[in-house]
């Protein structure tokens, strides 16, 4: 798995090389995260209707190494500020991620919500869970990238471009962090 | 449009101090706010002002920036702190046409390209040492041959805000340790791997970032920062520390300390003179932000219990007095965000500029009218406080949104002075009479 994603990695560096049109240079991107915005593989995140400025912090960081994941390193060590700005708009306008067709069990996702509401996640997230400017859109986003994001934030691991997480996570137990996730990759 | 604090006594006798600080009323006057001693003491933030520490989830963790925040008013939830955009902005798209300097003064780039460009230092070679707080950077800007350029000094770090150069030495502060590089500006093109002093520092990322100095008595200054908004802590946090330049014989010097980001000693009293960042989420007006000035080892300067001087906190000033603190000797502003402060000592700027201290305001987050985002001149009465705060580099803050946010102030050896930008990653460099303009 991870030498095959090590080899995506060249591919896609030397895509990023020429000078073809966005939608061509961003497609080995979107074949693990999702030609329509939802991505279907494991702990990979869905991208769709992303933050500009969210986006563009993280390609930023992964390119500087300041989060750390290495085929994401890899891929976007060769961009130009001009690249970064480029992808972060195009994530932008893609189609946002939808919810399961099921709904979530009841008291998992009331035990959820309350937790969102309690730890405010709806003030900078935004009510909606959209995110606005630097802060990302987590409504529906996959859950097992929520719960596994939740805990680096919560043990330092994830540091993120400011420390606002790593403080709101402190004092939320991996039981809660499992409930967030499942109602924010639920909720409708 | 820049805005300054001018409160006449008339309206502090009616009663009417906290309505009457509409900021706009003195726009661009040579305000003289009296100094905070000589202000009747305030009573509680009058109506309109919430209580403090009652609204925000009681879950919020002490450091998040939320706490404190009022339930229920739409106005305080749009406010946040505001994140700089990661890519420093080319040299062309930088705003020095926008930033307004008083008649006579120039204003130039003078390096950039610096994500999240902080803190200044300069070498005796002229290089300048640039620090960072969200990215793992400390830039060198090099003169050579002519020609200014950047290079990374250094990376890998962590939140390394602080620098410091002192007799070939760079120290540079990381979020909980301080480290040197030797003979720095001899190795600017190979430098060795930064070599830790000092690391019995708290790891708190709230207030955590660091700003450090070197005295006139060869001591290295380094505060801790209280670990969130407005919190009771342990004796670990809200201090200034100085020690030895190897890192040995540490000792706190003074504490009540919310967050320092920016000191410098008086050139003529030799006094230690720092800027503090005032509480947020009390009021739109109070706390303003503080020019304090140490006098004696031990001086507590009453954050969390005392606020601006003479403002008991409504949570955790229950049964403190303010007349049991050192006071400010001046008020920077409401979440003006006073950042680096220097002296100015230099031989290009008028008179009237000797030995006043420049300071350079980053600009309010937690506040729906901004205030500050430029670049102001605190003038000093024969006693040490402040006489009078006055615009210097405005033009920062247009329509309420910033378009680059002052960080800290660095004087020249030829007089000149240089203003770090965090959110275009640039420096400025401010110039008085006919220049030739270099670096354009």
């Amino acid at each position: 798995m991870h030498k095959t994603i090590m080899a995506l990695a060249f591919v896609v560096i030397t895509t990023f090389a020429s000078a073809e049109p966005i939608e061509q240079r961003i497609a080995p991107c979107l074949a693990c995260h999702g030609e329509k915005g939802q991505s279907e593989t494991e702990n990979t995140p869905s991208l769709g209707a992303q933050q500009a400025p969210y986006a563009l912090i993280q390609l930023f960081m992964f390119r500087e190494k300041l989060r750390v994941f290495e085929p994401m390193n890899e891929m976007a060590k060769a961009l130009t500020d001009e690249d970064l700005r480029l992808f972060s708009d195009f994530i932008a306008k893609m189609p946002k991620p939808v919810p399961p067709g099921e709904n979530g069990e009841p008291a998992r996702m009331q035990r959820g919500q309350a937790l969102v509401q309690q730890h405010r996640c709806d003030s900078c997230h935004n009510p909606d869970l959209s995110g606005k400017e630097n802060v990302p859109r987590i409504a529906n986003q996959r859950e097992d990238y929520l719960a596994r994001t939740l805990g680096e934030y919560k043990d330092n691991s994830r540091h993120g471009y400011d420390a606002s997480m790593a403080d709101v996570m402190a004092p939320i137990s991996p039981e809660q962090i499992a409930d967030l996730a499942y109602f924010i990759a639920r909720m409708r | 449009m820049i805005s300054y604090l001018s409160v006449p006594r008339s309206l502090l006798l009616s009663g009417a101090f906290f309505t009457a600080l509409t900021l706009s009323a003195a726009a661009q006057q040579s305000a003289e706010p009296p100094a905070a001693a000589q202000q009747p003491p305030a009573q509680l933030p009058a109506a309109g002002a919430p209580p403090a520490g009652t609204a925000a989830s009681p879950s919020l963790p002490p450091g998040s920036p939320l706490l404190g925040r009022p339930a229920g008013s739409d106005a305080a939830a749009k406010l946040a702190p505001i994140a700089p955009p990661p890519i420093p902005a080319a040299p062309d798209k930088l705003p020095t046409a926008k930033l307004k300097v008083p008649a006579g003064f120039n204003i130039e780039v003078y390096a950039a390209g610096m994500a999240n460009a902080r803190s200044l230092a300069v070498g005796d070679k002229g290089t300048v040492f640039v620090g960072s707080r969200l990215v793992d950077k400390v830039y060198a800007i090099v003169n050579k041959d002519g020609k200014r350029e950047v290079k990374v000094l250094a990376s890998g770090l962590y939140r390394p805000n602080g620098v410091a150069f002192k007799d070939g030495t760079l120290y540079i502060a990381e979020l909980s340790k301080v480290s040197k590089i030797e003979e720095v500006e001899d190795n600017l093109d190979n430098p060795p791997k930064p070599t830790v002093i000092f690391d019995k520092l708290p790891k708190d990322e709230a207030h955590g970032w660091k700003f450090i100095g070197i005295g006139p008595d060869n001591k290295l200054y380094v505060p801790v920062g209280q670990p969130g908004n407005n919190v009771l802590h342990d004796d670990d946090h809200g201090l200034i520390r100085r020690m030895n330049l190897d890192g040995s014989g540490a000792e706190v010097i003074a504490r009540g300390v919310r967050n320092t980001v920016g000191f410098d000693w008086h050139p003529e009293t030799k006094q230690l003179y720092f800027t503090d960042n005032g509480r947020d989420w009390m009021s739109e007006d109070v706390p303003e932000d503080e020019l304090n000035r140490m006098t004696q080892v031990g001086d507590h300067f009453g954050a969390p219990f005392c606020l601006q001087g003479n403002i008991v906190d409504p949570e955790f000033g229950w049964g403190k007095s303010c007349s049991e603190y050192t006071a400010p000797v001046g008020l920077l502003g409401p979440h003006s965000a006073a950042l680096g402060m220097r002296f100015y000592t230099g031989n290009m700027f008028p008179k009237a500029y000797k030995n006043v201290a420049i300071i350079a305001r980053h600009g309010s987050w937690n506040r729906s009218k901004k205030v500050g985002g430029d670049v102001v001149i605190a003038k000093l009465n024969k006693d040490g406080t402040m006489k009078s705060l006055e615009p210097f580099i405005t033009g920062f803050l247009e329509d309420n949104k910033y378009n680059g946010r002052p960080v800290d102030v660095l004087p020249m050896k030829d007089g000149s002075l240089l203003v770090s930008d965090d959110y275009n990653g640039a420096v400025y460099r401010i110039t008085y009479g006919k220049q030739k303009m270099a670096g354009k």
